[in-house]
């Protein structure tokens, strides 16, 4: 069996957001760049498959040189071979044609993603390469099972869990549940010598078609003081709650 | 130029984030002189579909025989809609099967987690990023476009107009195999929910959680828990919030022993109003709260649901 999972780099959660340039790019300076939570869920999960199963793991990203560390550390993990398409990721729809147009000259089974991407939150690529592909896709994984020829997938839905089955080759979008957070596989020190001997690539782009444009961030208006309330007085919070807040 | 969007239901019924979505729809239509027609999938009581008219909506297509969990044959019965240019979803997981497959099949643009009207003139929309730690400003550069409401943003704007009812029988299989489902009954879904009672570890343990449901169901409120809670496999992970978990945007929310690191405060910071019980002072949550106490949630918690229950009478 043949996987692709999809990574990205993202700021690590714990990063304070700060932007530059007119507030019209990201500002990097001092942030360190780890695998997308979502995304590493679904690479464990594949690693897994690969140990249970005997399948073949790749990992791209479409992303500039330094999205090459969180690739090397995929291979560290587990992964057989890395592909760094050599592109800025502008918006969903020229990331998800570079990684569709990747598939198509590769042959893959099950097409691995996270829900969405904890920096521009989009959670559109693994949706749109589907579509360009023709493929069955299921968004918001918490559970997989390979079955012959058949992936078993259950799902969160709005109020509740679903148990979906698709044919190969599918692609989906994975988060917590994938695999538990305490599965989560870290590197050690064989995974990472042998990191460096396994192939990382990097191909240049096709085509360059945006459709969206990021013009400007900002960032949410500070709060005014927390109003303290005495223990004791319980009530004041419910009065403040009623008649101040207007919330109950 | 009109404005089409998707009335999500479920088990027949509309819920809030549903007329939330027809009243921003009706909003934007408003502004350019148009109309909003809404389309919804499975079997729904007319009495039911006409609501969709009470916030704008002057039309509304019923397809009674296409099961809403089929993304691909749903994003297929929208192209069928091709003279509509907006088209407005929430954000819910099934609305986020949906859409990017439209935005391909259609070639339009897609923005996720919208927070404001999309300016006609311009052509932007202003959306959450970074989980909620900041807000984008989207150009659109494609004629049609797509967007995916963020819950709680908008409200309800009622607006009542007649409300055209057209059944439809079209039979569409999708790629996928709907094998069962599991519905967790009797619950407020946390991203409906008006106000969101959360826990953390000062809980010390799963067996205490007793107190954070009779607080939720005493105020009407859905629980949610912090990160090292699902972690620790006290809580479901679908009750998890913050920047890997769920985002969320209740008019209240309430934190309970739970410090408010940087990551649980980015999926929860766009609550209007935010409560925060801790035993230390100088937890990071006050600094982000509306309104705070400092003390043991075993000794707060009864006193609040206490009360609330004198409130209420």
């Amino acid at each position: 069996m043949n996987i692709l999972v999809c990574i990205s780099s993202v700021p690590d959660t714990t990063s304070k957001i700060n932007f530059k340039n007119n507030n019209q790019e990201f500002d990097d300076n001092g942030v360190q760049f780890v695998i997308n939570p979502y995304d590493e869920f679904g690479l464990t999960k594949s690693v897994m498959l690969k140990q249970e199963l005997g399948a073949k793991v790749t990992v791209l990203s479409v992303g500039g040189p330094t999205f090459e560390p969180i690739l090397r550390k995929a291979l560290a993990i587990g992964a057989d071979e890395a592909v760094r398409i050599n592109m800025k990721p502008l918006d969903s729809f020229v990331v998800a044609n570079e990684v569709s147009n990747y598939i198509k000259d590769n042959e893959f089974d099950l097409i691995i993603c996270g829900r969405e991407s904890i920096d521009y939150n989009g959670g559109a690529v693994p949706g749109m390469v589907s579509e360009l592909l023709s493929m069955p896709f299921v968004n918001a994984c918490i559970g997989l099972a390979v079955e012959g020829s058949k992936v078993i997938l259950l799902r969160e839905i709005d109020g509740g869990k679903e148990t979906v089955s698709v044919n190969f080759p599918a692609i989906i979008a994975g988060q917590k549940g994938l695999v538990e957070e305490s599965e989560l596989l870290i590197p050690n020190m064989r995974g990472i010598m042998q990191s460096r001997s396994k192939p990382l690539s990097v191909l240049e782009p096709s085509n360059q078609e945006i459709r969206t444009n990021s013009l400007s961030f900002s960032l949410p208006d500070k709060k005014q003081d927390c109003t303290m309330i005495d223990k004791n007085n319980v009530e004041d919070l419910v009065n403040l709650l009623h008649n101040e807040a207007k919330v109950i | 130029m009109s404005v089409l969007v998707y009335a999500e239901n479920w088990e027949g019924k509309f819920r809030k984030s549903t007329f939330e979505v027809v009243s921003y729809a009706s909003q934007l239509a408003k502004s350019i002189n148009s109309e909003v027609h809404a389309i919804t999938f499975g079997n729904i009581l007319e009495e039911e579909l006409i609501k969709i008219g009470d916030y704008g909506a002057v039309k509304v297509y019923n397809y009674n025989k296409i099961n809403k969990s089929n993304n691909q044959a749903i994003a297929k019965i929208f192209t069928e809609y091709q003279n509509f240019s907006v088209f407005i979803f929430s954000n819910s997981f099934a609305s986020r099967s949906i859409t990017p497959i439209l935005s391909i099949k259609i070639g339009s643009s897609y923005v996720s987690n919208v927070v404001s009207l999309l300016d006609f003139n311009n052509k932007t929309v202003r959306k959450q990023s970074f989980s909620s730690k900041a807000f984008e400003l989207v150009k659109i550069n494609t004629e049609k476009v797509i967007l995916s409401i963020s819950s709680n943003a908008f409200g309800l704007i009622e607006n009542k107009v007649n409300c055209n009812i057209e059944l439809l029988d079209t039979e569409l299989i999708g790629n996928l195999n709907i094998e069962s489902q599991e519905k967790s009954r009797g619950k407020i879904s946390l991203s409906e929910a008006d106000i969101i009672v959360s826990a953390g570890r000062g809980m010390k343990g799963p067996e205490n959680w007793h107190l954070i449901e009779s607080l939720a169901s005493e105020i009407g409120a859905a629980t949610a828990c912090s990160k090292p809670v699902s972690d620790s496999g006290w809580r479901p992970h679908s009750e998890h919030v913050g920047q890997t978990g769920k985002a969320v945007s209740p008019n209240l929310y309430i934190a309970i022993g739970i410090s408010g690191a940087i990551q649980h405060l980015a999926g929860v910071n766009s609550s209007k109003v935010m409560v925060v019980i801790n035993t230390d002072p100088d937890a990071p949550f006050f600094k982000a709260a509306d309104y705070g106490i400092i003390g043991d949630a075993f000794e707060v918690v009864p006193k609040l649901i206490e009360a609330i229950k004198n409130f209420k009478n």
